[in-house]
C-alpha cells in the first residue's frame, strides 16, 4: 500500500512501488486526464507536476511520488498559472485533436511558474519534450506568451 | 484518402419529417449516395434520414452528428451550417454522436459513414443547410397557421418565428408539435451568401473546453465497472505465427489474470496496464516468422522498380506522348520514391470491448463506425443490434482510424475474457504494426521544345492499391483513382500526356490511407518534376508554372498570392533557398512557398512557410488556418524524417526516438492567406500536407543544387557540396 498526495488529496493505493505514476493515475485512480503517448519519456503526453516540477509520469515509479505534491491536469486550473494558461489556450484555440494538450499545458504551467516572462528559447527548452502531431506548436508558443503577458508575436 | 472525389454526389435530397419520440420535431435527410458499400449496408429504411435535427418543446436543438471530431473542427463547422439556416445560436446546438449506419448516416461523397477524404464540408455544405432551412420553413408554416397569416409575412429570428407586421413572436419550442404535422416542403430557399451571419465568420471551437482541463474523453479514457487492461504483442514479422509462450511465468506477475493466444499475437490481461506490460515482458513468445521473414525495404523497392518497367493501366492518354518523347531532342526523366509511413497518432491504438450474452459493446474512437460494426458482426456472428459502437473523440486520425484492425483484435481478445477489457497498443506495437502509407515508385519524363516548354509528358506510378483492398467498387476502369490522384488530373498544360498505373503490393505489408495519400504522392512527384523542368528551361519556377496554367485561374491566383507574401523575387544569401508548389487536391487550391537554410553539415532548417488557400466558400475561417498550420507541420515531419523501413521482415522503427517528428523548436514561422471565394467548398484537412513536401524539396534544391527525388530528406542535403 502506497499513499500519494494527488491534487491536494491523500490517496492510498494497493500497488507495487514500481508502477509508473501514469498507470497509477489512469488505471488505479481512474484519473484519465493524464495521457499515455509513448511509455518512454519521449513525447510528454503524460506530463504531471511533482512538487511543481514537470515530470514524465510514464517513466516515474509511484514510489518516487511518495511524500511529494502530485498535480495533474484535473487540478491545474486551480493554480494561478494554470488558470492563465487554460484561458490563453482557449482564446487562441490551441487544441486540435487535443490528446497531447494535457501534457502541453502541464509543461507550459511549470515554465510560467519557473519563469514569469519566458523568452522564445525558454519556451523551446521547456516545451521541446512535448510532441503534438496536429502541429499546434505556433499556437502553443503564442498562448504561453499571451498567458505571460509578453506580447502576441507568433512563431 | 481521396477516393471519393470521382463523381459528384447527386443533388437530389430526400427529406422526411416525423414526430419524434416524446414530442417535438424530428427532421432528417437521406441522400442517395454515390455507390453501394460491400457488406456494410446495415439498414433497410429506404428514405431514412442520415442526420437528425431534433427540436424539443423547450426549444433545445439537438444535432445527431454523423461525423467524428479528430481536431479538424467538424463539431463546430457542421452545426454552423444548420444554425445558419435555422436561425439559432450555434453554441446552443447540442451534439449527439450518430450510431453506426452506413446508409442512414452516409457521408454523401463517400457512400458510407466515413470521416475522411477532407470531405465533411464538401459533402455536408448543402445537405445540412437544407436540413436547417427545411426545419425553419416548417416552423414558419406552423406559426402562420396558428396566426392565420401568410407564411411570407413571418420570419425566423433567434430561435423564434416573428410575424413581421404585428411583431407577434412564438419560440421554436412552442411550435414543434404543430411543425411536425406540417408537410415537408419540396423546395426550400437557402440563404444568399451575402446574407450569411455565421458562414465565413470565425466561430469559437465547441470541442476544446474539455481539451484544456483533462475532461475530454477519447476511446482510451473509457472506464466501465470491472474493467481490466490488456497489452499485446503481434508477430514481429508480417504473416508470422505464435508458437509458444511462457504462460506460467506471465501468470506469476502480480495483477495478471489471463493470457490470450491468437494465431499471430499474444495478449496479457491484468488489473492495470502496467501489470499487463510486465507480464508481456516475461512472456518470451516464440514465433514462426512466416513467409516474409527475410523481407527488407530493398526487396520492396526492387519489386516496384521492376513493376514500373511494365506498361500499366492507362489513367490518361491524350495525344501521342510516347512518340513525341521518342523523337524529342530535349528530354528530362526522373524517378521519384516515397517511403512507407506510419501515422503515429498521439493516442495509440486502443479499443475497449465487453462481450456478454447480450452482445458486444465497443468503446473506441473511429472514423468508420459503420464499417467497424459490420466487421465485428462478421467476426462474431452477432446481429447488428447486438454490436454497439460507442464512438469517442479521436486522439488523431490521419487515416489510421479509417481501419478497424485494432477493434477486431480487441474483440478477439475480449471473446476469451470475462468482463470488459481495454486493449492498448504500446507505442512500439503502434509503430511496428501500423497499416502504412504505401511505398510509391514513380517514373516520369517530359519532352521539351526549344524554349523548355513541355511538348509531351509521361508518368507511370507503381505502388500498393489501397482502394483495391478497402473498397474495390471505387476502382474505375481498372484504375485506382486514389493512386493516380493529382497525376492523371494535374492542372498543367503539358502537351501530349500519358499516365499509367501498375499495382504492386508489398509482400505481407499492410497499407492504408494517410494524410492526403494519393494527393500527397502525386503532388510531390508532379511539383518536383515541374521544378526540374523549370531548371532545365532556365526559367523561374513560379513563372514556368504560371505559363502552363492558363486554363486554371484559381491555381494561378494562389501561386501569385503565396509568392507575393513571400517576396518571391527577393535574392537570398547563400545556403538559403525558396521552393514553391501547388496542390489542387480535394477540391481546393493551395500554394506554398517554403524557405530553408541548409547548414554546412547539410542540416535542413525550414524557417518560413507562406501558404495561400482558396478552398471555395469558407465556413469557419480560423479552422482553415489551423488545418493549414497542422498540415504543414505534419508534412514537414514526414518529408524531413518520416520513413518506415524493413529488415528481416520486421519494422526497424519503434517509438518517437527513431520515428522522428517535428518538435516546437524545429517549426518554421507559418503565414496563411485565405482567399475569398464563392466557389463550392473544398477540403482542407489534407492538402496542406501534400503541398508542403515538394515546396520543401524545391527549396532545398534552390539552397543547395541538390534535387531530392527520394523521401525523406534525412541527410541527403549533406552530399550537396
Amino acid at each position: 500500500m502506497i499513499t500519494l498526495s494527488v491534487n491536494g488529496k491523500s490517496r492510498s493505493v494497493d500497488i507495487l512501488g514500481d508502477m509508473p505514476l501514469l498507470w497509477t493515475l489512469r488505471d488505479v485512480l481512474n484519473m484519465t486526464g493524464t495521457k499515455f503517448g509513448c511509455g518512454a519519456g519521449l513525447c510528454g503526453a503524460c506530463t504531471i507536476h511533482l512538487d511543481g516540477k514537470p515530470t514524465r509520469s510514464c517513466i516515474t515509479p509511484a514510489s518516487m511520488g511518495v511524500g511529494k505534491r502530485i498535480t495533474t491536469i484535473e487540478a491545474i486550473g486551480t493554480t494561478p498559472s494554470g488558470r492563465k494558461i487554460q484561458a490563453a489556450w482557449l482564446a487562441l484555440e490551441v487544441p486540435q485533436c487535443g490528446y497531447c494538450q494535457s501534457g502541453q499545458i502541464m509543461s507550459a504551467c511549470a515554465l510560467l511558474d519557473a519563469k514569469a516572462k519566458p523568452s522564445d528559447s525558454d519556451i523551446d527548452d521547456a516545451m521541446a519534450g512535448n510532441i503534438c502531431r496536429c502541429g499546434t506548436y505556433a499556437r502553443i508558443r503564442a498562448a504561453i506568451k499571451k498567458a505571460a503577458g509578453v506580447g502576441s508575436a507568433e512563431g | 484518402m481521396s477516393a471519393g472525389e470521382l463523381t459528384s454526389p447527386s443533388r437530389r435530397q430526400f427529406l422526411v419529417a416525423t414526430t419524434a419520440v416524446g414530442g417535438g420535431l424530428l427532421l432528417g435527410f437521406g441522400l442517395p449516395t454515390r455507390s453501394e458499400l460491400r457488406d456494410t449496408l446495415t439498414t433497410d429504411a429506404p428514405f431514412a434520414p442520415n442526420a437528425f435535427l431534433r427540436i424539443d418543446r423547450a426549444g433545445k436543438v439537438t444535432f445527431v452528428i454523423p461525423l467524428i471530431e479528430m481536431g479538424q473542427g467538424t463539431y463546430t463547422s457542421l452545426p454552423m451550417l444548420i444554425a445558419e439556416e435555422l436561425e439559432v445560436d450555434v453554441d446552443k446546438v447540442a451534439l449527439e454522436h450518430a450510431p453506426p449506419d452506413d446508409k442512414v448516416y452516409a457521408n454523401p461523397l463517400l457512400g458510407a459513414q466515413i470521416t475522411g477524404s477532407s470531405s465533411a464540408i464538401r459533402g455536408m455544405y448543402l445537405p445540412l443547410r437544407q436540413v436547417g432551412a427545411t426545419a425553419r420553413e416548417m416552423l414558419v408554416a406552423a406559426a402562420a397557421q396558428r396566426w392565420k397569416v401568410e407564411p411570407a409575412s413571418c420570419l425566423a429570428s433567434s430561435g423564434a418565428i416573428v410575424h413581421v407586421p404585428t411583431g407577434r413572436r412564438l419560440r421554436y419550442g412552442q411550435l414543434v408539435d404543430a411543425a411536425a404535422r406540417v408537410s415537408v416542403p419540396d423546395k426550400v430557399l437557402l440563404r444568399e451568401p451575402s446574407q450569411f451571419k455565421l458562414i465565413g465568420t470565425p466561430h469559437r471551437r465547441l470541442d476544446i473546453a474539455g481539451k484544456v482541463d483533462g475532461t475530454a474523453k477519447y476511446g482510451i479514457d473509457t472506464r466501465v465497472p470491472g474493467l481490466r487492461f490488456a497489452v499485446l504483442a503481434s508477430s514481429p514479422t508480417f504473416g508470422g505465427r505464435l508458437i509458444a509462450i511462457d504462460e506460467a511465468k506471465v501468470k506469476a506477475v502480480r495483477g495478471v489474470s489471463e493470457v490470450v493466444r491468437l494465431d499471430d499475437a499474444v495478449a496479457v490481461v491484468a488489473t492495470n496496464t502496467w501489470a499487463a506490460k510486465q507480464g508481456l515482458a516475461v512472456a518470451a513468445p516464440q514465433w514462426d516468422p512466416g513467409p516474409n521473414a527475410k523481407l527488407s525495404t530493398a526487396d520492396v523497392v526492387e519489386q516496384l522498380a521492376r513493376a514500373s518497367e511494365k506498361p500499366g493501366a492507362i489513367a490518361r492518354h491524350e495525344g501521342d506522348a510516347v512518340a513525341v518523347l521518342g523523337g524529342a531532342p530535349r528530354r528530362v526523366e526522373a524517378v521519384y520514391q516515397q517511403p512507407f509511413l506510419a501515422h503515429a497518432t498521439m493516442e495509440p491504438m486502443n479499443c475497449t470491448v465487453q462481450v456478454t450474452q447480450g452482445g458486444c459493446d465497443i468503446w473506441v474512437g473511429t472514423q468508420i463506425p459503420g464499417i467497424t460494426q459490420a466487421a465485428v458482426m462478421k467476426l462474431t456472428g452477432l446481429t447488428r443490434e447486438r454490436v454497439r459502437i460507442h464512438n469517442h473523440l479521436l486522439g488523431g486520425g490521419f487515416g489510421r482510424r479509417l481501419e478497424c484492425d485494432g477493434t477486431l483484435r480487441a474483440v478477439q481478445i475480449a471473446q476469451q475474457v470475462r468482463g470488459p477489457v481495454q486493449v492498448i497498443w504500446t507505442r512500439e506495437e503502434d509503430i511496428q504494426h501500423d497499416m502504412y502509407r504505401p511505398y510509391y515508385y514513380d517514373r516520369i519524363s517530359a519532352a521539351l521544345d526549344a524554349q523548355g516548354k513541355p511538348l509531351a509528358w509521361s508518368h507511370r506510378i507503381a505502388g500498393s492499391s489501397i482502394v483495391a483492398r478497402y473498397f474495390p467498387p471505387w476502382l474505375k476502369d481498372g484504375i485506382d483513382p486514389d493512386a493516380v490522384e493529382c497525376s492523371a488530373n494535374h492542372p498543367y498544360d503539358v502537351g501530349a500526356i500519358h499516365v499509367d498505373w501498375v499495382a504492386q503490393e508489398p509482400p505481407g505489408i499492410p497499407t492504408t490511407w494517410w494524410r492526403g495519400v494519393g494527393v500527397t504522392r502525386g503532388t510531390f512527384v508532379v511539383e518536383s518534376f515541374l521544378d526540374e523542368l523549370a531548371v532545365n528551361a532556365k526559367a523561374d519556377p513560379l513563372a514556368y508554372r504560371m505559363a502552363l496554367l492558363d486554363k486554371n485561374p484559381r491555381a494561378k491566383a494562389v501561386l501569385q498570392i503565396a509568392a507575393e507574401r513571400a517576396a518571391w523575387d527577393q535574392v537570398l544569401p547563400s545556403g538559403r533557398g525558396r521552393g514553391i508548389a501547388l496542390c489542387t487536391g480535394f477540391g481546393s487550391f493551395i500554394a506554398q512557398v517554403v524557405e530553408v537554410s541548409v547548414d554546412k553539415d547539410g542540416t535542413v532548417n525550414p524557417t518560413r512557410v507562406w501558404c495561400a488557400v482558396d478552398c471555395g466558400v469558407q465556413v469557419n475561417p480560423d479552422t482553415i488556418r489551423a488545418q493549414m498550420e497542422s498540415g504543414i507541420i505534419f508534412g514537414l515531419s514526414a518529408a524531413l524524417y518520416g520513413e518506415i523501413t524493413l529488415k528481416d521482415g520486421r519494422v526497424e522503427q519503434s517509438n518517437f526516438g527513431d520515428y522522428r517528428v517535428l518538435r516546437i523548436n524545429e517549426v518554421p514561422r507559418i503565414d496563411v492567406a485565405l482567399v475569398k471565394s464563392q466557389e463550392s467548398p473544398g477540403g482542407i484537412g489534407e492538402p496542406g500536407t501534400s503541398c508542403l513536401m515538394p515546396a520543401l524539396t524545391n527549396a532545398i534544391f534552390a539552397a543547395t543544387g541538390k534535387r531530392i527525388r527520394k523521401l525523406p530528406v534525412s541527410d541527403q542535403a549533406r552530399s550537396a557540396e
